[in-house]
Parts: structure tokens; C-alpha cells; sequence
């Protein structure tokens, strides 16, 4: 059976939600969810060190979707318009939770896995290592991306990068990550 | 040559380049999707800046916010800086990182190991 999509935001969508969105990751959209979400930390009074961090790692999320989500063929597209993407930034205990999806190509999952794997194994010195080396040697490509995102958000939350990717039909999967910062940081 | 102002936007950073007092500032936000549009030409001036720079060149970067994709970006920009240096004239980096803002510190720092141009970390204390 093919992941329902739908069911899954629907569900990321029930507890205590400050933003959440499905469909076209446009630009418009990005500036959109920035505006909301600082002026509903603002007014929710949270620290400035959290609700900078908050936005820092909303900012790579929102880019990572932006720069990766993949296309489905029109056969499978079904009720999903183009550029499609999920995102819920919701609050879970002592923790501000940002969860986003997109679909992927099946060949891409393993360069994404071993990336966040390795990412996940790291220390803190190390994931500042490794930052650095891929800030001073590798080029930005073409969409603006340098594949610094992951890396970046790993050691600013310092929690680990939880995902899923979920079959949805063909070579079509439904890739999730959850992003966790700590309101004592 | 001419100076850079730029305003800033929501999403990309004020910046004011002038040849004539060797000042060199960039300061709020850089959070653009594609960052290489914006700092193309920033990057540019300095190369030519480079070819008669002033005997001291003063940089002032205060960031509240920046993307890993302007990150790279304001590498190229410490890096014309340093070719600067390194042809032995004076350049310093002022960065600047609000109270308790560590992780802008620490980006200060990251740049500060790369990068072979003094560098001074300063805390704006409100």
C-alpha cells in the first residue's frame, strides 16, 4: 500500500501547532512562514536564544524542501500540486519540533541516508569539523545550495536528525525529517 | 571607484562598500535562496578594490541571521579580504554577534580558523 501523505500531515497537524503548510514550496510561501513564525514567538515571549535558533534551523528546512523537492510524474501526481512539500513546526515538551516531507527518487535515498547517518555519529567538534571543510572545499551549486543545510542544523540543535522514508508508488518515496531544539538550550 | 549601498530586505543584508575611507560593512540579514546573485558583485568590487586598496581596510560584519547558502558566499568576501592582507596592507574583520548569541560567535570563530586576517569579535551588549 502506498504511504498516505494526507493521513501524515493530518496527524503532524493535531497538537500544539504554530505553523503548519502542504503544497507548492515556492518562495512566497518561504517569506510567509518566516513572518508567521517570528511574530508568533515574539508575542509567545520564548527566549531569544531559542527562538533564533528556532528560525536559523526553519530557515534550512525551508531551503533544504525548496532546493530538493522532486517532481512526480503526472501519472502519480494525483492531488499534489508541483513542488510539493510538507511542514509543521509544532511544540512537543521541552522541545520546539520542525517536521518536513517531500517526495524523492528511490536512487537518492542512499546518498541522503548515509548522509544524515554520518551526520548522526558525530560529536559536536566533529560536526564543526565538518562544517569547515565543507564551507572552505566545496562549491555552491548552481541552485544556491552547498550541502552545508543538514550539517548546520545538526549542530545547532545538537540533537540527533530523525527520518523516514516511506514508499509511496513506483520508484516514488516520501522522505521525513523531524528536527528537534531544545527549549533549554 | 564607485561605492556600494545597498539597503537591506528581509531577506538580504545592508552593505556599504567605499573605496574612499576603506570601509567595508555588511550588516542584518542574509537568508536569501540563492545567496550567489547577491554576493556576486560584492565580490567583484573587492577584486578591484584589491588592485589599490587603502592602507587600512575596516570590516564590519554584524549578522542577526545568515543561511549555510550565503555562508559560502561571505567566505569568497573574507577571502578577497585576505589576498588583501596578504599583499601587506592592514584589514581587519569586525564581527559582531549579539549577547548570548553563540552560535554567531561560533560562525565568527569557524571563518576566523579559515581565513589568515585579523579578526575581532565583538559582543553588542543591548
Amino acid at each position: 500500500m502506498s504511504f498516505d501523505v494526507h493521513e501524515y500531515y493530518s496527524k503532524l497537524n493535531g497538537g500544539d501547532v504554530l505553523v503548519a503548510f502542504k503544497g507548492s514550496v515556492t518562495t512566497d510561501l518561504i517569506n510567509n512562514i518566516l513572518e508567521e513564525i517570528e511574530e508568533k514567538m515574539e508575542s509567545a515571549d520564548e527566549q531569544a536564544k531559542v527562538r533564533k535558533k528556532v528560525y536559523n534551523v526553519l530557515v534550512e528546512s525551508l531551503q533544504n524542501l525548496y532546493h530538493h523537492v522532486e517532481e512526480l510524474p503526472e501519472h502519480l501526481k494525483n492531488d499534489f500540486e508541483s513542488k510539493f512539500g510538507i511542514l509543521v513546526v509544532s511544540r512537543e515538551k521541552e522541545a520546539y519540533k520542525i517536521s518536513t516531507g517531500n517526495f524523492i527518487t528511490s536512487e537518492k535515498i542512499k546518498f541522503l541516508k548515509d548522509k544524515i547517518d554520518k551526520i548522526n555519529s558525530l560529536s559536536k567538534d566533529e560536526l564543526k569539523d565538518m562544517y569547515k571543510f565543507i564551507l572552505n572545499h566545496q562549491k555552491l551549486s548552481a541552485k544556491g545550495g552547498g550541502g552545508l543545510g543538514l550539517v548546520d542544523i545538526a549542530r545547532k540543535t545538537g540533537n540527533k536528525l530523525e527520518y523516514t522514508f516511506q514508499h509511496y508508488q513506483d520508484d516514488y518515496y516520501f522522505f521525513n525529517l523531524d528536527v528537534f531544539i531544545n527549549e533549554e538550550n | 571607484m564607485e561605492p556600494i549601498s545597498i539597503e537591506g530586505t528581509p531577506k538580504t543584508p545592508s552593505v556599504k562598500f567605499d573605496a574612499a575611507t576603506g570601509n567595508i560593512e555588511i550588516k542584518g540579514r542574509s537568508i536569501p535562496e540563492n545567496s550567489i546573485e547577491f554576493y556576486k558583485p560584492l565580490v567583484d568590487w573587492l577584486e578591484e578594490y584589491a588592485k589599490g586598496p587603502m592602507d587600512k581596510t575596516t570590516v564590519n560584519v554584524q549578522l542577526e541571521y545568515f543561511n549555510t547558502s550565503s555562508s559560502k558566499c561571505i567566505l569568497d568576501v573574507f577571502k578577497k579580504l585576505e589576498a588583501i592582507h596578504k599583499a601587506k596592507n592592514e584589514v581587519i574583520i569586525n564581527w559582531y554577534y549579539e549577547e548570548d548569541d553563540e552560535d554567531m560567535l561560533e560562525a565568527g570563530e569557524d571563518y576566523e580558523s579559515i581565513i589568515r586576517v585579523p579578526f575581532k569579535m565583538i559582543e553588542i551588549v543591548e
